[in-house]
Protein backbone atom coordinates (compact mmCIF):
# COMPACT_ATOMS: atom_id res chain seq x y z
CA UNK A 1 0.00 0.00 0.00
CA UNK A 2 1.41 3.11 -1.37
CA UNK A 3 -0.19 5.30 1.66
CA UNK A 4 -1.90 5.47 4.86
CA UNK A 5 -5.34 6.00 3.40
CA UNK A 6 -5.52 2.68 1.39
CA UNK A 7 -4.71 1.08 4.67
CA UNK A 8 -7.50 2.88 6.35
CA UNK A 9 -9.92 1.79 3.63
CA UNK A 10 -8.17 -2.01 4.01
CA UNK A 11 -8.75 -2.29 7.83
CA UNK A 12 -12.12 -0.46 7.28
CA UNK A 13 -13.04 -3.53 4.76
CA UNK A 14 -12.29 -5.82 7.38
CA UNK A 15 -15.02 -3.76 9.65
CA UNK A 16 -17.71 -3.90 7.05
CA UNK A 17 -16.88 -7.50 6.69
CA UNK A 18 -16.76 -8.70 10.48
CA UNK A 19 -20.99 -6.85 10.33
CA UNK A 20 -20.10 -3.77 12.01
CA UNK A 21 -22.88 -0.91 12.83
CA UNK A 22 -20.23 1.59 13.77
CA UNK A 23 -16.70 2.17 12.73
CA UNK A 24 -14.75 4.86 14.44
CA UNK A 25 -11.78 6.53 12.55
CA UNK A 26 -8.76 8.15 14.38
CA UNK A 27 -5.82 10.34 12.76
CA UNK A 28 -3.55 11.90 15.47
CA UNK A 29 -0.37 13.66 15.37
CA UNK A 30 0.71 13.65 19.04
CA UNK A 31 4.43 13.50 20.71
CA UNK A 32 6.19 12.88 17.53
CA UNK A 33 3.80 9.87 16.29
CA UNK A 34 1.20 9.76 13.97
CA UNK A 35 -1.45 7.78 15.52
CA UNK A 36 -4.06 5.60 13.04
CA UNK A 37 -6.62 4.00 14.93
CA UNK A 38 -9.46 2.30 13.70
CA UNK A 39 -12.37 0.38 16.02
CA UNK A 40 -15.19 -1.28 14.91
CA UNK A 41 -18.51 -3.62 17.22
CA UNK A 42 -18.25 -5.89 14.37
CA UNK A 43 -18.28 -9.82 14.97
CA UNK A 44 -14.68 -9.60 16.78
CA UNK A 45 -12.03 -12.13 16.52
CA UNK A 46 -10.79 -15.68 18.78
CA UNK A 47 -7.14 -15.26 19.94
CA UNK A 48 -6.70 -17.95 17.35
CA UNK A 49 -7.62 -15.90 14.30
CA UNK A 50 -6.52 -12.40 15.84
CA UNK A 51 -2.56 -14.27 16.05
CA UNK A 52 -3.32 -15.65 12.50
CA UNK A 53 -4.12 -12.00 10.83
CA UNK A 54 -1.01 -10.44 12.28
CA UNK A 55 1.30 -12.94 11.57
CA UNK A 56 2.49 -12.96 7.68
CA UNK A 57 3.38 -16.45 7.00
CA UNK A 58 0.33 -18.07 8.26
CA UNK A 59 -1.51 -15.69 6.44
CA UNK A 60 -0.24 -16.39 3.07
CA UNK A 61 -0.20 -20.14 3.90
CA UNK A 62 -3.82 -20.68 3.80
CA UNK A 63 -5.25 -18.50 1.67
CA UNK A 64 -7.63 -16.44 4.28
CA UNK A 65 -9.57 -13.97 2.54
CA UNK A 66 -10.15 -11.19 5.28
CA UNK A 67 -7.45 -9.40 6.97
CA UNK A 68 -4.67 -9.94 5.00
CA UNK A 69 -3.63 -6.23 4.77
CA UNK A 70 -3.14 -6.35 8.65
CA UNK A 71 1.04 -7.63 8.17
CA UNK A 72 1.23 -4.85 5.88
CA UNK A 73 -0.06 -2.50 7.99
CA UNK A 74 2.23 -3.51 11.22
CA UNK A 75 5.28 -3.51 8.79
CA UNK A 76 4.74 -0.54 7.64
CA UNK A 77 4.22 0.95 10.40
CA UNK A 78 6.96 -0.72 12.11
CA UNK A 79 9.62 0.33 9.37
CA UNK A 80 9.25 3.86 10.96
CA UNK A 81 10.24 2.75 14.45
CA UNK A 82 6.73 2.94 15.40
CA UNK A 83 4.47 0.20 16.38
CA UNK A 84 1.35 -1.76 15.84
CA UNK A 85 -1.42 -3.40 18.29
CA UNK A 86 -4.79 -5.02 17.56
CA UNK A 87 -7.34 -6.27 20.12
CA UNK A 88 -10.46 -8.28 19.29
CA UNK A 89 -13.50 -9.73 21.48
CA UNK A 90 -15.54 -12.23 19.86
CA UNK A 91 -18.55 -10.83 19.80
CA UNK A 92 -17.90 -7.59 20.93
CA UNK A 93 -15.35 -5.89 17.52
CA UNK A 94 -11.59 -5.38 16.68
CA UNK A 95 -9.81 -2.36 17.47
CA UNK A 96 -6.15 -1.43 15.40
CA UNK A 97 -3.56 1.05 16.25
CA UNK A 98 -0.72 1.95 14.05
CA UNK A 99 1.60 4.39 15.17
CA UNK A 100 4.17 5.92 12.71
CA UNK A 101 7.31 7.92 13.66
CA UNK A 102 6.47 11.18 11.70
CA UNK A 103 10.06 12.34 11.02
CA UNK A 104 10.67 8.90 9.51
CA UNK A 105 11.89 8.59 5.96
CA UNK A 106 9.98 4.87 5.66
CA UNK A 107 6.78 6.57 6.68
CA UNK A 108 4.31 5.96 4.03
CA UNK A 109 2.01 10.09 3.07
CA UNK A 110 -1.11 10.24 4.33
CA UNK A 111 -2.63 9.95 1.00
CA UNK A 112 -6.03 10.45 -0.21
CA UNK A 113 -7.93 10.34 2.75
CA UNK A 114 -11.18 12.38 2.31
CA UNK A 115 -11.56 9.66 -0.83
CA UNK A 116 -11.19 6.78 1.07
CA UNK A 117 -14.06 8.32 3.90
CA UNK A 118 -15.99 9.63 1.31
CA UNK A 119 -15.97 5.96 -0.66
CA UNK A 120 -16.75 4.19 2.64
CA UNK A 121 -19.29 6.39 3.76
CA UNK A 122 -20.98 6.32 0.09
CA UNK A 123 -21.02 2.71 -0.11
CA UNK A 124 -22.70 1.60 3.20
CA UNK A 125 -24.88 4.49 4.23
CA UNK A 126 -26.64 1.59 6.90
CA UNK A 127 -22.94 1.93 8.83
CA UNK A 128 -22.19 4.96 11.41
CA UNK A 129 -18.93 6.48 10.78
CA UNK A 130 -17.35 8.54 13.59
CA UNK A 131 -14.20 10.28 12.22
CA UNK A 132 -11.83 12.17 14.33
CA UNK A 133 -8.54 14.71 13.41
CA UNK A 134 -6.16 16.02 16.12
CA UNK A 135 -2.84 17.80 16.29
CA UNK A 136 -1.19 19.84 19.06
CA UNK A 137 -2.98 22.90 16.04
CA UNK A 138 -6.16 21.74 16.05
CA UNK A 139 -9.15 18.68 16.25
CA UNK A 140 -11.86 18.02 13.84
CA UNK A 141 -14.77 15.57 14.18
CA UNK A 142 -17.27 13.93 12.12
CA UNK A 143 -20.43 11.48 13.14
CA UNK A 144 -22.48 10.59 10.12
CA UNK A 145 -25.06 9.82 12.85
CA UNK A 146 -25.39 13.20 13.62
CA UNK A 147 -25.80 14.25 10.14
CA UNK A 148 -27.95 11.47 8.99
CA UNK A 149 -30.23 12.86 12.17
CA UNK A 150 -29.94 16.31 10.57
CA UNK A 151 -30.83 14.94 6.52
CA UNK A 152 -33.97 14.07 8.25
CA UNK A 153 -34.81 11.00 5.61
CA UNK A 154 -32.54 12.43 3.11
CA UNK A 155 -30.23 9.85 2.28
CA UNK A 156 -26.43 10.28 3.22
CA UNK A 157 -25.38 8.95 -0.08
CA UNK A 158 -26.96 11.54 -1.76
CA UNK A 159 -24.37 12.56 -4.35
CA UNK A 160 -24.48 16.33 -3.01
CA UNK A 161 -24.76 15.27 0.61
CA UNK A 162 -21.85 13.02 0.12
CA UNK A 163 -19.65 16.14 -2.02
CA UNK A 164 -20.74 18.32 1.02
CA UNK A 165 -19.13 15.49 3.27
CA UNK A 166 -15.84 15.34 1.48
CA UNK A 167 -15.53 18.43 1.38
CA UNK A 168 -15.86 18.97 4.78
CA UNK A 169 -13.02 16.21 5.98
CA UNK A 170 -10.90 18.04 3.27
CA UNK A 171 -11.02 21.08 5.43
CA UNK A 172 -10.68 19.31 8.52
CA UNK A 173 -7.34 17.74 7.37
CA UNK A 174 -6.24 20.98 6.34
CA UNK A 175 -6.96 22.78 9.54
CA UNK A 176 -6.08 19.83 11.47
CA UNK A 177 -2.63 18.59 9.73
CA UNK A 178 -1.96 21.70 7.53
CA UNK A 179 2.02 22.68 8.55
CA UNK A 180 2.04 19.34 10.70
CA UNK A 181 2.27 16.77 8.11
CA UNK A 182 4.81 17.84 5.12
CA UNK A 183 2.59 16.61 2.62
CA UNK A 184 -0.41 18.42 3.85
CA UNK A 185 0.22 22.34 3.60
CA UNK A 186 -0.35 24.88 5.81
CA UNK B 1 -15.08 25.99 4.86
CA UNK B 2 -18.42 23.70 4.42
CA UNK B 3 -21.15 24.72 6.45
CA UNK B 4 -24.08 23.58 7.66
CA UNK B 5 -26.27 26.42 5.93
CA UNK B 6 -25.48 24.66 2.94
CA UNK B 7 -25.99 21.31 3.80
CA UNK B 8 -29.30 22.55 4.37
CA UNK B 9 -29.91 23.86 1.18
CA UNK B 10 -28.64 20.07 -0.30
CA UNK B 11 -31.12 18.97 2.11
CA UNK B 12 -33.90 20.83 0.62
CA UNK B 13 -32.88 20.38 -3.04
CA UNK B 14 -32.88 17.09 -2.41
CA UNK B 15 -36.31 16.51 -0.50
CA UNK B 16 -37.91 17.97 -3.62
CA UNK B 17 -36.22 15.69 -6.12
CA UNK B 18 -37.06 12.58 -4.33
CA UNK B 19 -40.51 13.58 -4.14
CA UNK B 20 -40.19 13.86 -7.98
CA UNK B 21 -38.87 10.59 -8.60
CA UNK B 22 -40.75 7.67 -8.46
CA UNK B 23 -39.37 4.37 -7.19
CA UNK B 24 -37.57 2.79 -10.07
CA UNK B 25 -35.32 -0.45 -9.81
CA UNK B 26 -32.09 0.22 -8.63
CA UNK B 27 -29.37 -0.85 -10.43
CA UNK B 28 -26.39 -1.68 -7.87
CA UNK B 29 -22.75 -1.34 -8.56
CA UNK B 30 -20.37 -3.63 -6.53
CA UNK B 31 -16.71 -2.61 -6.16
CA UNK B 32 -14.51 -5.28 -4.98
CA UNK B 33 -12.61 -4.07 -1.60
CA UNK B 34 -10.36 -6.50 -0.66
CA UNK B 35 -6.65 -5.65 -0.19
CA UNK B 36 -5.65 -7.16 -3.10
CA UNK B 37 -8.37 -4.72 -4.91
CA UNK B 38 -7.42 -1.63 -2.93
CA UNK B 39 -3.92 -2.11 -3.62
CA UNK B 40 -5.09 -2.34 -7.54
CA UNK B 41 -6.51 0.69 -7.53
CA UNK B 42 -10.20 -0.31 -6.91
CA UNK B 43 -11.17 2.88 -4.76
CA UNK B 44 -10.47 5.45 -7.88
CA UNK B 45 -12.28 3.36 -9.34
CA UNK B 46 -15.21 3.53 -6.91
CA UNK B 47 -14.47 7.14 -7.00
CA UNK B 48 -15.33 7.30 -10.51
CA UNK B 49 -18.37 5.50 -10.48
CA UNK B 50 -19.55 7.84 -8.27
CA UNK B 51 -18.53 10.95 -9.81
CA UNK B 52 -19.32 10.47 -13.18
CA UNK B 53 -22.66 9.37 -11.82
CA UNK B 54 -23.35 12.26 -10.15
CA UNK B 55 -22.02 14.75 -13.22
CA UNK B 56 -24.39 12.83 -15.20
CA UNK B 57 -27.24 13.20 -12.53
CA UNK B 58 -28.34 9.48 -12.57
CA UNK B 59 -30.01 8.48 -9.48
CA UNK B 60 -30.79 4.67 -10.05
CA UNK B 61 -27.57 3.30 -9.60
CA UNK B 62 -26.65 2.49 -6.00
CA UNK B 63 -22.42 2.16 -5.89
CA UNK B 64 -21.85 -0.38 -2.91
CA UNK B 65 -18.58 -2.28 -2.17
CA UNK B 66 -17.67 -5.73 -1.20
CA UNK B 67 -14.63 -7.90 0.16
CA UNK B 68 -13.05 -10.67 -1.90
CA UNK B 69 -13.90 -11.47 -4.89
CA UNK B 70 -12.15 -14.16 -5.32
CA UNK B 71 -10.20 -13.03 -8.45
CA UNK B 72 -6.94 -11.20 -7.29
CA UNK B 73 -5.18 -11.07 -10.23
CA UNK B 74 -8.32 -9.42 -12.54
CA UNK B 75 -8.62 -6.85 -9.73
CA UNK B 76 -9.86 -4.24 -9.39
CA UNK B 77 -13.31 -5.82 -10.03
CA UNK B 78 -16.83 -4.39 -10.25
CA UNK B 79 -20.11 -5.83 -10.88
CA UNK B 80 -23.17 -4.34 -12.02
CA UNK B 81 -26.16 -5.80 -11.42
CA UNK B 82 -29.54 -4.81 -12.77
CA UNK B 83 -32.75 -4.54 -11.43
CA UNK B 84 -33.73 -8.21 -13.81
CA UNK B 85 -30.81 -9.44 -11.51
CA UNK B 86 -28.62 -9.57 -14.95
CA UNK B 87 -25.16 -9.41 -13.16
CA UNK B 88 -21.85 -8.19 -15.38
CA UNK B 89 -18.41 -8.86 -14.29
CA UNK B 90 -15.84 -6.46 -14.90
CA UNK B 91 -12.57 -7.06 -14.77
CA UNK B 92 -8.83 -5.07 -14.89
CA UNK B 93 -10.60 -1.67 -14.12
CA UNK B 94 -9.26 2.09 -14.04
CA UNK B 95 -11.09 5.06 -13.50
CA UNK B 96 -11.66 5.56 -17.24
CA UNK B 97 -13.01 2.66 -18.08
CA UNK B 98 -15.61 3.19 -15.08
CA UNK B 99 -16.48 6.42 -16.35
CA UNK B 100 -17.08 4.63 -19.93
CA UNK B 101 -19.17 2.01 -18.33
CA UNK B 102 -22.02 4.50 -16.66
CA UNK B 103 -22.03 6.22 -20.04
CA UNK B 104 -22.78 2.69 -22.18
CA UNK B 105 -23.92 0.69 -19.59
CA UNK B 106 -25.90 2.64 -16.61
CA UNK B 107 -27.23 4.99 -18.59
CA UNK B 108 -27.48 3.73 -21.86
CA UNK B 109 -28.25 -0.19 -20.87
CA UNK B 110 -25.41 -1.38 -23.28
CA UNK B 111 -22.91 -3.65 -20.98
CA UNK B 112 -19.27 -2.49 -22.41
CA UNK B 113 -18.14 -6.09 -23.63
CA UNK B 114 -14.83 -5.58 -23.96
CA UNK B 115 -13.93 -5.22 -20.06
CA UNK B 116 -16.37 -8.15 -18.94
CA UNK B 117 -14.29 -11.54 -17.57
CA UNK B 118 -15.30 -13.49 -20.27
CA UNK B 119 -13.61 -11.27 -22.55
CA UNK B 120 -10.59 -10.59 -20.72
CA UNK B 121 -10.16 -13.74 -19.71
S1 LIG C 1 -8.27 -11.64 -1.98
FE1 LIG C 1 -8.08 -10.88 -3.98
S2 LIG C 1 -10.00 -11.20 -4.85
FE2 LIG C 1 -10.12 -12.07 -2.89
Amino acid sequence: MKDLSLHVMDIAQNSITAGATLIKVSLICCDGFLVFRLSDNGNGMDEELLKTVTDPFTTTRETRKVGMGIPLLKLSAEMTGGSFKIESRKGEGTSTEARFVIDSIDRIPLGNVDETLKTLIMANPEIDFEIKFQSEKSSFELKTEEIKKYLNGVPIDNFEVIDWIAGKIRDGLKVVFGGVLNEISG
Amino acid sequence: MKSLAELEAIRERALKEMSLRENTGKIRVVVGMATCGIAAGARPVMNAFIEELHKRNVQNVNVTMTGCIGVCRLEPIAEVITPDGKKTTYVKLDPEKARRIVVEHLINGRPVKEYTIDEVE
